[in-house]
């Protein structure tokens, strides 16, 4: 189908964007890559007045480096993040989380910052995002400000941001020491979204896990952190057992939906043992 | 209305289309390019897949303002600009010479993406095969062919010095 | 006995007469193809061509109310709204060809609703606008009310006592009763007394759910007024069969209609309908003279476009204790949807001479309700009744050989035609022609490295691995080359099952093939041009296919049911013995010798024992066109064709055995090998067999693995998009290893038996049983398709069956997800 017919803007900075968000009328849409955005439009389940096309903000595309963090454009494409080195040195996560998102066309259009901004909690790289304790950096008509992970998923859906206000760059912290990575995400099929994902880091010291930080795929209306499995693991030894019953409480403070995919019991289930899973990977098991 | 200028399999076009058109549509219904298909409205099938400045894209996902002052490339600008007699692209010769395609609605959208894999991996494996084409839906052929003749085309493509769109 | 793996290319240089069947000919149709010079439907543009949009019913069971069309009429570019009450007088039914029983109701089926809509999708006006999009956006502008009616989903509920009715105009939800009993038939001993008598019965409760065809091309259709002449392009896999049924809906004279299937992308039977909108589109040109297109998008397509399976079956075995199966009892409850399509009712009754399978049953009883429910119609998806019946035997077989302690490859031995059986006329009344079970099945092993995998699964199961092993097995035939007509008539079908073929001698030499099979992915123009090679003794290049035009191709049925090669390749076959014969004369009277003397080899005629005298078909044509000499007594022409009308239904059959891993932490399945070998009789073409196998591989995998069509308690289909009806990719199947025997079929002059359903009928059972054998040992009895991760881990987690034994009161639900125990679990994980 088509979508329904609107005002389109396509401005090339970012005060530009800010400018034709503000004129663009009550219900104005931000196109990123389009790639969530433009079939809901097809289907008409939104119809917005105006649409703001991110396509020619440049100053949004690319990663840099900024003292201890990377700096993420907001309008960087997954196919880009792919192939980032500073994202493969810094910040594998992301890289191994957006190998999954999709497909390899979607990867081409798709940008890390819509990615997060539409925050589907079933989506990959929110959780990533948050388990990374990423900050987000938001421009608005009275200038910047910037929110941390934990703060900008509020719910379904639903992010910090407020109207006229735009997600320009996302700051990841590189992480110091040995730290391993994993990403273990559970669907049915190669395109299908996650039914639930665990994204894991694991730092590793003296052959104990010195800190984990665990981010939950599609467990609750926002993504999560599995914090009671984060304690468990800080100072434990890096053996398959205690990892197993560091895992058992991975489903702690959730509250997946029941859906097609998976009633939240079993979601539950698969966070601890996806939650195993990632761990170990990630701790080198 | 809104004015683009695209190029298309290696022509200009300049023309006026509403913001809301999706590429497709405009290389369908604008621009006569019907090898190019829409399959489904969510972004899934990929039927639709064209090369957007030599990246594959779902150009049902694609404005048709986006490509303004962008370079797209659709199956019919594959084998030397379309002309009847023209040799075929390896890809497409792999695809006929293995049996890749059977109703052929998906062949112009999977042949797009699988030049697009071999662009960005020349020898793939065939899981990366699989994993390469997974935005690409076919009801025919259970894909084994599909891979044959990916396999078969990068073996070509190895061989010669380019070719690749 | 063949095997092939990679077939290899024809040479197609050598200028000896060289075979073309058996050859694996690179398609004629890929050129077009693969450059996208394409000819779909909705490619199609025509001066002053106008859209139509349909608006659809978001209600499953309501009274339209009220419906106000007047903004959109006003609306820019908007020519024209119609409502169901505009076209009532003219909309007529469309057709049901199969009346199952003589007392099948049928409640008709309006295209466009007129007061009551009785399934969500169901279209209830139509705005005819100046382009897609501004008869899109007038939909919007369209306000219509719904008086809700209680919503029927579940069939169990729909036939009990007191259930609210679907069709006012109706006794009860109940369409029909079918019953076929070997007893009463004569073919098979009393079913309740080899119940009575057996050492043990097994009855399992098996759900066929519900699915989408789901072919890549959305369906499209393109009506082009010209005077009382109307001309209809459709993405139909039956442009004749549309021809006539149009013709009888509308009123339009047949000989002012003409049909026409251009490049079609896929059916599956999906394509086998006579859609609503086709015959809309077509009272519209009528009303306005002007062209009209209609395409939908795969929302529509998914919601409105006919379904396929959504049976519940009931299957009883009977055995003495050494695995001899004596009697089998069926009973079906088929979902017809909201209202019967054109072959509705007969889906399941065309399965129900199927379920024996490859067995010697002595006794069967089958019973079959078709039952309405507030949902599109099912109607035929590929392999069509004969998938459900495939899969409640081979998996029957399964039950009662862990009942008995039997390996079920034994069980399977023990009971199945042996080869020199055949002729073989089955407990169901049907005489299979040819075959080798045992062959296929050594070949099956060999491919599948068996021995090493069941060495594998022992191993898993001794270390407890998480990932445990399981091989499944389904030896399977299916009735193909559809079909005799004189059966089809003692089956109450509405049509004949002949094909028709001409055959076109051109001045050049060059050759036409008319046929009217009407192929949509299939490779016809290939195949048959690799038939008429051999008969004529013609290059393969100089022969053209021509199809799917009801004004070229004046007679034909169309392509369903595995038929075109046995019965449409027979036509041609047919057809160019007669163009022999012709010729035969002419050259006997150029080469001035007796017709008796004359040799046909090569395509040439030869007097024998005169070297040199010989003269070439291709010459012959040119010769007649010329006409200047030929004998008395005959026409200047020796073009031919032939209509075949097959005396029998031929039996491909097959052994396929998938080794599957299940991960019982997580309940994901993944299937490890999948091998199979399949009889399809003669093979002309190696490349199009092994891809027609593999795409119904795909299809039967997919059907166990991931498709369910799910409505909400509303009636909604939830699976509405691809994002939630899941079509496996490129990366979620397996490579395939396939293999062939042959055995010809005798019914046909080709010998071949059929292949576009193989895949897709064996598969599904062989998937269901491997996943059942690798977590047996933990209790599970069943798991009801697809087997979803959630499915699979309830039911190794619960043992039982995942909560799906309890009858099927959840059809409309989510999820499955009772989480009780069912009876008779055998206990939970260790």
């Amino acid at each position: 189908m088509i979508p329904a017919p609107f005002a389109y803007a396509r401005p090339t900075t970012v005060d530009e964007a800010l400018q034709a968000i503000a004129d663009g009328g009550e219900d104005v849409k931000i196109l990123a890559g389009g790639q969530s955005l433009i079939p809901v439009m097809r289907l008409r389940l939104a119809a917005p007045e105006t649409v703001v096309d991110l396509d020619r903000v440049d100053e949004l595309r690319g990663v840099r480096e900024d003292g201890d963090a990377l700096v993420i454009g907001a309008m960087t494409t997954h196919a880009d993040v792919l192939h980032d080195p500073l994202i493969g040195q810094y910040a594998p996560l992301i890289a191994q989380a957006t190998e999954t998102v999709a497909d390899r066309q979607v990867r081409r259009r798709g940008t890390f910052g819509g990615a997060l901004a539409h925050a589907d909690p079933a989506g990959d790289l929110p959780s990533v995002a948050l388990a990374l304790d990423a900050e987000f950096v938001i421009a608005g008509p009275n200038g910047r400000r910037t929110v941390p992970a934990a703060d900008f998923f509020v719910d379904y859906l639903t992010t910090a941001l407020e109207e006229g206000e735009l997600l320009v760059e996302i700051r990841v912290p590189k992480l110091a020491g040995q730290w391993g990575m994993r990403y273990e995400k559970f669907n049915r099929v190669a395109q299908a979204w996650s039914i639930v994902a665990v994204a894991a880091a694991v730092r590793r010291e003296d052959g104990h896990i010195a800190e984990a930080r665990i981010g939950l795929t599609n467990m609750g209306p926002t993504p999560l952190r599995a914090r009671a499995t984060e304690a468990a693991l800080a100072g434990a030894e890096a053996s398959a057992e205690a990892i197993a019953a560091a895992a058992r409480s991975a489903a702690e403070g959730t509250s997946p939906s029941s859906d097609l995919n998976g009633q939240a019991d079993y979601r539950e289930h698969l966070a601890q043992v996806l939650t195993r899973r990632a761990v170990s990977a990630a701790a080198g098991l | 209305m809104t004015s683009i200028n695209v190029r298309v399999d290696g022509a200009s076009y300049s023309d006026d289309v509403e913001p809301r058109t999706l590429l497709v549509h405009y290389l369908r219904e604008q621009l006569g390019k019907v090898g190019t298909v829409v399959g489904c409205d969510t972004s899934n099938c990929g039927a639709c897949t064209v090369h957007l400045d030599g990246q594959a894209v779902k150009s049902c996902t694609v404005l048709a303002v986006q490509a303004d002052g962008r370079e797209v490339t659709t199956i019919e600008g594959l084998a030397g600009g379309g002309a009847p007699d023209a040799a075929l692209h390896p890809v497409q010769k792999a695809f006929h010479e293995m049996h890749g395609l059977q109703c052929g609605f998906c062949t112009p959208g999977m042949i797009m993406a699988s030049i697009d894999l071999l662009n960005e991996n020349p020898s793939p494996s065939e899981t990366e095969i699989r994993e390469g084409i997974e935005g690409n839906l076919c009801r025919c052929t259970g894909y084994q062919n599909i891979v044959r003749a990916v396999q078969q085309a990068a073996g070509e493509l190895s061989g010669s010095a380019g070719g690749q769109a | 006995m063949t095997v092939t793996e990679e077939p290899q290319a024809a040479s197609g240089t050598d200028t000896a007469p060289q075979k073309e069947i058996g050859q694996a000919r690179r398609r004629k149709e890929d050129a077009r193809l693969i450059t996208g010079r394409t000819t779909w439907t909705d490619n199609m543009v025509l001066p002053g061509m106008l859209h139509m949009a349909v608006l659809r019913s978001p209600v499953a069971h309501g009274r339209i109310t009220a419906l106000d069309v007047t903004a959109a009429k006003e609306a820019p570019n908007v020519v024209a709204v119609y409502t169901g009450r505009d076209l009532a007088e003219e909309q007529g039914s469309i057709p049901c060809a199969w009346p199952v029983t003589p007392d099948m109701v049928n409640p008709g089926h309006p295209s466009i609703a007129v007061d009551q809509v009785n399934h969500v999708g169901e279209a209830v006006a139509i705005v005819i606008g100046r382009s897609r999009s501004a008869a899109a956006d007038a939909l919007e502008l369209i306000d219509v009310d719904y008086e809700p009616l209680p919503v029927v989903l579940d069939m169990e509920e729909a036939i009990a006592e007191g259930a609210p009715l679907v069709h006012d105009s109706t006794e009860s939800n109940r369409s029909y009763h079918f019953v076929f009993d070997a007893g009463e038939a004569g073919t098979g001993s009393d079913t309740e007394q080899a119940f009575a008598d057996a050492e043990v019965v097994v009855s399992r409760r098996f759900v066929q759910q519900r699915l989408i065809p789901a072919f890549m091309e959305p369906r499209s259709v393109v009506v082009q007024p010209q005077g009382d002449n109307y001309t209809m392009w459709s993405a139909t896999q039956i442009p004749h069969i549309l021809r006539v049924m149009a013709a009888m809906v509308t009123g339009i004279p047949e000989h002012k209609l003409r049909v026409v299937a251009p490049d079609v992308g896929g059916g599956f039977g999906g394509k086998l309908q006579v859609n609503p909108e086709e015959i809309l589109a077509l009272l519209v040109a009528r009303r306005l003279g002007k062209p009209i297109k209609w395409t939908e998008t795969r929302s529509e397509s998914l919601m409105t476009a006919h379904h396929g399976r959504d049976q519940i079956q009931y299957v009883d075995v009977a055995a003495d204790r050494e695995g001899n199966v004596k009697g089998l009892r069926v009973r079906l409850l088929a979902d017809m949807g909201a209202y019967l399509r054109l072959i509705t009712p007969g889906v399941p009754a065309l399965g129900a001479f199927m379920f024996p399978g490859i067995y010697k049953f002595g006794a069967y009883r089958f019973e079959c309700d078709g039952i309405f429910t507030n949902k599109v119609p099912t109607d035929a998806y590929r392999g069509a009744g004969r998938p459900e019946a495939t899969f409640a035997v081979e998996r029957i077989m399964d039950e009662l050989a862990v009942e008995l302690g039997m390996d079920p490859l034994e069980l399977r031995r023990k009971n199945w035609i042996n080869a020199d059986e055949f002729p073989f006329t089955t407990v169901a009344g049907l005489a299979y022609d040819s075959g080798d079970y045992e062959t296929a099945t050594q070949e099956a092993l060999r491919l599948l490295g068996y021995d090493e995998l069941r060495e594998e699964q022992r191993r898993r199961r001794e270390s407890n691995d998480p990932v445990q092993l399981g091989i499944g097995f389904s030896t399977f035939t299916e009735m193909c080359g559809l079909a005799p007509s004189r059966v089809l008539g003692s089956l109450s079908f509405g049509a004949g099952g002949w094909e028709h073929a001409s055959i076109r001698m051109l001045p050049t030499g060059k050759v036409e093939v008319v046929t009217g099979s009407t192929p949509h992915g299939q490779g016809h123009e290939t195949a048959w041009s690799q038939l008429v090679a051999d008969s004529l003794g013609v290059p393969f290049e100089d022969v053209e296919v021509l199809h799917g035009d009801t004004a070229i191709a004046s007679r034909g049925l169309d392509t369903y049911g595995s038929r075109s090669l046995v019965v449409g390749g027979s036509a041609v076959v047919k057809a160019a013995d007669k163009v022999i014969a012709k010729a035969r004369k002419i050259a006997a009277h150029l080469l001035e010798a007796s017709e008796d003397d004359l040799e046909f080899s090569g395509g040439k005629f030869s007097v024998r024992g005169t070297p040199g005298a010989s003269l070439g078909i291709q010459e012959i044509a040119l010769a007649i066109f010329a006409a200047h000499d030929y004998p008395e007594g005959i026409e200047p022409s020796i073009d031919a064709e032939a209509t075949f009308d097959p005396e029998n239904f031929s039996f491909p059959h097959g052994t396929h055995i998938c080794a599957m891993e299940v991960d019982t932490e997580t309940g994901f399945v993944k299937i490890r090998k999948y091998a199979c070998v399949d009889d399809v009789g003669t093979i002309v073409n190696p490349l199009i067999v092994e891809g027609q196998v593999h795409g119904g591989l795909a299809q039967g995998i997919a059907q166990a693995l991931y498709e369910e069509a799910v409505y909400d308690a509303d009636g909604n289909l939830t699976t509405g998009t691809f994002v939630d009806y899941l079509l496996p990719s490129a990366a979620d199947l397996p490579h395939f290893d396939t293999g062939n025997t042959v055995h010809e079929a005798p019914g046909n002059p080709i010998g071949a038996k059929g292949v576009g359903e193989a895949g897709c009928i064996a598969s599904t059972p062989a998937v269901v049983n491997a996943a059942l054998d690798a977590v047996r040992h933990l209790g599970v009895a069943d798991i009801r398709m697809p087997l979803t991760p959630e499915r699979v881990w309830r039911a190794v987690h619960a043992g039982g069956d995942g909560g799906d034994r309890a009858p099927d009161r959840t059809n409309a639900q989510a999820v499955d997800s009772a989480q009780a125990p069912a009876a008779g679990s055998q206990g939970g994980v260790q």
